[in-house]
């Protein structure tokens, strides 16, 4: 969906959007084993009655069984023991389906929880007790407060806080990302989590979440869905369900009296199978299962969302709060321009950067080579061999390289490098100044070259936007969604980011607890927000917005007021994390409106069905000649638990969706569930009483 | 060609009215200053200082259902007293007996619920008094419940507080700025066309072969207005509005269903008004002219083609029994389905004598209960499907459902459930007991189809608030009298609480501002999803019963 999105972090790391710890075929062969054994014990009453619409079906199919048993149970009729059979078995099949749907979403989270768990073994820790001495316990007995030490090699027993020391720290296991993070005592890149490696160094830790509670506890919790609760608009939507399902109730109740007082008998059995024909199974079915598979794709990102409410609220956002640095720009200044002054060539200002870059590692310096390279540099390996690099420093401000033939090359801070030539006497270009004036005033840093004592030109140095954000950013904006940036910068420099980026709004010169005021207003005015943040002081902007996503990186207390975690530390993921939420929501809405159209197509199935006998006038109605009531009848039933297993793949993967207005997608939805809802169950309906007249003469 | 003429005229006449009356209950409702409060201000002040009013307060749902079900049912209970003592109370010059209990219940129930609905017959079973507080008076309190309850509605679903307004001065501003004057104007109108206005006594003519007759009058000019303004239909003689004294021309016909039309399609406009996208109110009332408009080419197609039994024996010119012949098949229909549609309940026909699919339209428009609908209960009705289709829809579109900017979620959704399953549950419960009850069962006249559309129609028209009956089916027994009564009370207090209840959590939310994210519904896509959703979730529930009913009956009658 996203990989065009990676940049490099400060530390050096490189974070990618691919899902590392899911299991390669989303529906595999073992996968699907253990579902269906799985459907077969949630047949449960326990289990059943989570969801009212499936219950009744459920409750029908253990009253048809008893009909099966003894055809005259409920008073004498003339249905046969093999009719009643044969609607017992399509139920039956009905609530395995449902039951298989929902175990099928399950299914994936647990292949995710099971190899997390394999993180979360048993180990020792090395408990710093008050007098300073060191005891080795369980990992199992440590509680919150308490202080371990731990050694390079060795697992972090416990999430906390580093209090003393520095790091470098192996998060595979967590992120699924082999490069290790650099982590220190203070600041915002102090937490641990337990279940990860010290690869270096060692550190004291202060244990911030007890045995069961900690992060991986958490984690696995979720991806299992143990702690699923229902979200807001599911129990919305269970209740519609249910009042439907209790209106088709009385529907069918009440036509047992009133068809006979028209002088017709309805047997049980047929009587159940309208009601189950009429009831939203097919949502009723699949709705755990889209909420469960929602929660997945989005681990599958590698985001943790701590409840389906928090996915739910993404598809809501109405507005996006977004740090520049780092999240729309990336983060460090890269070489963009070249501009030769006082006369000099262009092509010699753009060798003269590239050598005085050289032996420049930094982000920057690597930029100013690819741009140079990207120019048409050319040197001289022979020239080359034998330079040596001059490093950075705070006095002089400036960096560069000394060849063997004894030529300078710097780069630096244009008022060091123009005072060092006032300094030595030397000609500062008259154009020098302009030239400057302008980069900074587009937000830009500049960096003058210098070759021996010729100020040869400047560099231009800007802070870049990422790749294909302002094309994201524009399909929010087609969505409705507005994206505010953030930024310490000036205004006029946010101004040309923000034009760059193409963000609808800006705040410039923007102070930390800024964040929380700007969501406090978006809020006030009926807007959902969405923010990312890693600080400490981010925190309670984190808690305040509707979806706070939290990088991994970031603190303790960042996380902790956040909603959702993003265990690649990529703040632009949120995009992706708002159109999975989109899409849960949009699956719930197209199978619901699919269940209840289907109604329509059932009704002149079964209705005729039921009373042809005694009006048989009635068979006008029976648009679909279908061939005797009977085969109406478990045909209608027969579709309605075929469809289940038909969709199992859309409520997994959720319906087809696309970045565009909502009239385009509403327009398009209703085309194809609506309308195709209404037409496919007449099709459907047809060919299953075409199969079961001819091939079995039902 | 005359015919389409005339649905053309009637439509465009509705909708001139609408825009005018629309704007006039905006200016009501919604501003602090209205039109003539010189006039009007005075009266209410005096009202308020009477009654203890705090005209300023406002009030949450709860104060304001609390409000109006109490007022309604001290008001039924004054209704249904007066009905039980009338023997002993003054204006009973003809010495009317007291009413029986289960008549008493029956006949305050129908007027305090505006449905109407007259088990009894009025120049026998009731005094001056009775007709006066048992009658005329709850035919303008419980019209202007209904407005205010709609009112209030509104506010909640477009203003920012949970407080949703003040029920006794709604009533008072309703009754006094809205109904009388109105009623008033109509009146005029009636009596000029003919319609008899008098306090004196009934005739005694000497007709031309030689016998005395007795003509019944009245002040039925002024009992007619209110009757049609406030959607109550109670007739006030038993042919109701096919008499000539209450429907004397086929002006007065026009009037009187431009009077039913009048409120139910202003407070659509009134809500664009609020709203201030008038296209919201264009789009809302497309989509129920488009149903309205189906339904009428239905009956009147049916009752064109008439019966084909009739048509046999050499009888053409379409089904005309039980019409009245000044009428003919065109002004009937449109009368069928304008008393259906606003829920009014009066017939200048006999529903009965309609070919059975005919017969379908009013029970179908009784049923959706929201095509126009009532006073204040169709648009309440409106919008708990507009509320409908955003969740239904609105899902497709990736975000929670939002109407007029506000999320709708799980409270609203109970409330909507509430309210959803009310209408088949007391259509359809009662029915099947009287059908499945032996004394019951001895009130249908005929057998079969005919029969069950007969009890249907009866229930159907107590939980629509309708009133009118389809004949046949003699309601005065004690079993019809209370289930019907009940069945009037739960079909109007039910709904209304739930939607007040709804309307109030929805003013507590903040509407999103400037939604571009969200699903439109002021869109003719969005008119055409209305439609199919009133379609599907609200005929569904009906099917069966109507597959075996009328058109059960239609398809016998043509291919038996």
């Amino acid at each position: 969906m996203s990989d065009q999105y990676h940049h490099q972090k400060i530390d050096g790391q490189k974070l990618t959007n691919k899902a590392k710890n899911v299991p390669n075929n989303p529906l595999s062969a073992a996968l699907i084993r253990t579902a269906l054994k799985d459907a077969w014990l949630k047949l449960d009453p326990r289990k059943m009655i989570t969801s009212p619409v499936m219950f009744i079906v459920y409750v029908g199919m253990i009253v048809v069984f008893l009909l099966v048993i003894d055809p005259n149970l409920f008073g004498s009729t003339k249905v046969g023991r093999d009719y009643n059979l044969a609607v017992f078995l399509v139920l039956l099949a009905t609530v395995v389906f449902a039951n298989f749907a929902e175990a099928v979403a399950e299914g994936r989270g647990r292949a995710q929880a099971a190899s997390l768990r394999k993180t979360k073994t048993e180990t020792m820790a090395h408990l710093v007790l008050k007098d300073g001495t060191i005891k080795a316990v369980p990992s199992s007995t440590l509680k919150k407060g308490d202080i371990v030490r731990v050694r390079e090699g060795e697992l972090i027993p416990a999430d906390g806080e580093i209090i003393e020391g520095l790091a470098s720290i192996d998060e595979s296991a967590i992120t699924g990302e082999s490069a290790p993070v650099i982590k220190e005592a203070g600041g915002d890149f102090s937490s641990v989590t337990g279940g990860t490696r010290v690869i270096s160094d060692e550190i004291l830790v202060q244990v911030t979440a007890g045995q069961g509670e900690s992060f991986l506890d958490k984690m696995i919790a979720l991806v299992e869905g143990a702690v699923r609760e229902k979200s807001p608009n599911e129990i919305a939507l269970t209740t519609l369900l249910a009042v439907l399902s209790l209106i088709f109730l009385v529907v069918v109740t009440t036509l047992v009296p009133i068809s006979r007082y028209l002088g017709v008998a309805i047997d049980i059995a047929t009587l159940i199978a309208l009601l189950v024909s009429l009831i939203p199974t097919t949502i009723g079915a699949l709705l755990s299962a889209i909420g469960i598979a929602g929660m997945d794709r989005v681990t599958q990102f590698n985001v943790l969302a701590m409840s389906g409410k928090a996915v739910e609220a993404s598809g809501d956002i109405d507005t996006l709060v977004l740090d520049k640095t780092g999240t729309i720009t990336y983060g460090n200044r890269m070489a963009y321009e070249f501009i030769p002054v006082g006369g000099a060539q262009q092509k010699d200002l753009i060798d003269a950067a590239y050598l005085a870059s050289l032996y420049d590692e930094t982000p920057e310096g690597r930029s100013i080579v690819d741009l140079a390279r990207k120019k048409g540099a050319h040197i001289d390996e022979a020239y080359v061999s034998g330079a040596e690099g001059i490093d950075f420093s705070a006095e002089t401000r400036t960096s560069g390289t000394r060849f063997q033939d004894g030529t300078v090359y710097l780069k630096g801070a244009v008022d060091a490098i123009v005072n060092k030539l006032t300094a030595n006497g030397k000609r500062v270009p008259g154009d020098l100044q302009a030239s400057t004036e302008r980069i900074a005033k587009e937000g830009g840093t500049p960096l003058a070259v210098l070759k021996g004592e010729t100020l040869l030109g400047l560099i231009y140095l800007k802070d870049t936007v990422k790749e294909g954000l302002k094309e994201r950013f524009a399909e929010l904006r087609a969505m409705g969604i507005r994206t505010i940036m953030l930024t310490g910068d000036n205004p006029l420099t946010a101004a040309t980011i923000a034009q760059e980026a193409g963000v609808d709004d800006y705040v410039a010169e923007a102070k930390p607890e800024d964040k929380i005021c700007v969501i406090k207003e978006e809020q006030a005015r009926g807007r959902r927000v969405a923010m990312t943040g890693d600080g400490t002081n981010d925190a309670p902007a984190l808690a305040q917005a509707d979806v706070g996503l939290a990088m991994n990186s970031g603190t303790m207390a960042a996380k902790e007021a956040a909603n959702m975690i993003d265990l690649d530390s990529d703040p632009t993921k949120l995009l992706s994390v708002i159109g999975i939420g989109k899409q849960l929501l949009m699956t719930r809405g197209a199978l619901t409106t699919f269940s209840i159209a289907n109604d329509i197509a059932k009704y002149f199935a079964i209705i005729p069905a039921m009373f042809m006998l005694a009006m048989p006038e009635l068979k006008m109605l029976n648009i679909m000649q279908l061939a005797t009531p009977q085969s109406a009848i478990l045909s209608a039933l027969i579709f309605n638990a075929l469809i289940i297993p038909a969709l199992i793949p859309i409520a997994i993967r959720g319906v087809r969706y696309r970045p565009t207005s909502p009239d385009r997608l509403l327009a398009r939805n209703v085309a194809i569930y609506g309308v195709g809802g209404i037409i496919i169950p007449f099709v459907g309906i047809k060919l299953i009483d075409l199969i079961l007249h001819g091939l079995f003469g039902v | 060609m005359i015919d389409l003429l005339m649905i053309i005229v009637f439509v465009l006449l509705v909708t001139v009215f609408m825009i005018a009356i629309g704007t006039y209950m905006y200016r009501i409702f919604f501003f602090t200053e209205a039109p003539f409060d010189r006039l009007f201000l005075p009266v209410e002040r005096v009202i308020y200082r009477l009654s203890d009013i705090d005209e300023d307060a406002s009030m949450n749902w709860k104060t304001y259902a609390a409000s109006l079900v109490v007022t309604n049912f001290i008001m039924m209970a004054l209704m249904y007293l007066v009905l039980r003592l009338q023997a002993y109370l003054p204006l009973n010059p003809a010495g009317i007996p007291n009413m029986p209990p289960a008549l008493a219940y029956n006949t305050a129930t129908s007027f305090i619920t505006n449905t109407n609905w007259q088990a009894y017959s009025g120049e026998v079973a009731m005094s001056y008094l009775a007709q006066m507080l048992s009658i005329i008076y709850p035919m303008f309190t419980s019209a202007a419940t209904g407005i205010v309850a709609a009112v209030a509605m509104v506010r909640g679903l477009t203003g920012k507080s949970p407080l949703i307004g003040n029920f006794f001065v709604d009533l008072v501003r309703t009754i006094i700025r809205l109904l009388l004057p109105l009623s008033f104007l109509v009146a005029l109108i009636l009596v000029a066309e003919g319609a008899v206005m008098t306090l004196k006594p009934y005739v005694a003519v000497t007709t031309f072969d030689g016998t005395v007759q007795t003509i019944p009058r009245g002040p039925v000019a002024a009992y007619e207005s209110i009757k049609h303004i406030g959607t109550n239909g109670g007739g006030f003689f038993g042919a109701n509005a096919a008499h000539p004294f209450e429907n004397p021309s086929p002006i007065t016909n026009l009037i009187h269903m431009l009077s039913m039309m009048l409120i139910p399609s202003s407070l659509i406009y009134m809500l664009g008004l609020v709203l201030k996208k008038k296209k919201q109110a264009w789009v809302l009332a497309g989509a129920v002219w488009f149903i309205f408009l189906s339904m009428f080419a239905t009956v009147y197609i049916s009752e064109r083609l008439g019966v084909p039994a009739l048509t046999a024996a050499g009888i053409t010119g379409g089904n005309m029994e039980g019409k009245e012949v000044r009428f003919g098949i065109a002004a009937s229909s449109l009368f069928t389905t304008v008393t259906t549609a606003a829920t009014t309940g009066s017939v200048n026909n006999m529903h009965e004598s309609l070919t059975p699919l005919g017969g379908f339209v009013p029970i179908a428009q009784m049923m959706l209960n929201n095509v126009f609908g009532g006073v204040g209960a169709g648009l309440m009705n409106i919008l708990l499907y507009v509320l409908l289709a955003v969740f239904l829809t609105g899902l497709m579109i990736g975000r929670t459902p939002e109407i007029f900017g506000k999320k709708i979620e799980t409270h609203e959704m109970k409330m909507m459930a509430i309210a959803l399953l009310t209408h088949p549950f007391i259509i359809l419960v009662p029915t099947a007991l009287a059908l499945a009850l032996p004394g019951p069962v001895q009130s249908i006249l005929n057998p079969g189809s005919h029969g069950l559309s007969e009890v249907l129609y009866a229930y159907d028209s107590g939980a629509a608030n309708n009133g009118s009956a389809f004949a046949g089916l003699d309601a005065d027994t004690v079993f019809y009298n209370t289930t019907i009564g009940t069945v009037m009370m739960l079909g109007r207090f039910i709904s209304i609480i739930a939607l007040l209840s709804l309307a109030g959590s929805m003013g507590g939310k903040v509407a999103t501002e400037g939604n571009v994210v969200s699903l439109r519904t002021d869109t003719p896509f969005f008119g055409a999803i209305y439609v199919v959703v009133v379609l599907i979730i609200g005929a569904l529930a009906f099917f069966p019963v109507l597959a075996l009913g009328p058109i059960g009956e239609q398809l016998v009658m043509w291919f038996h």
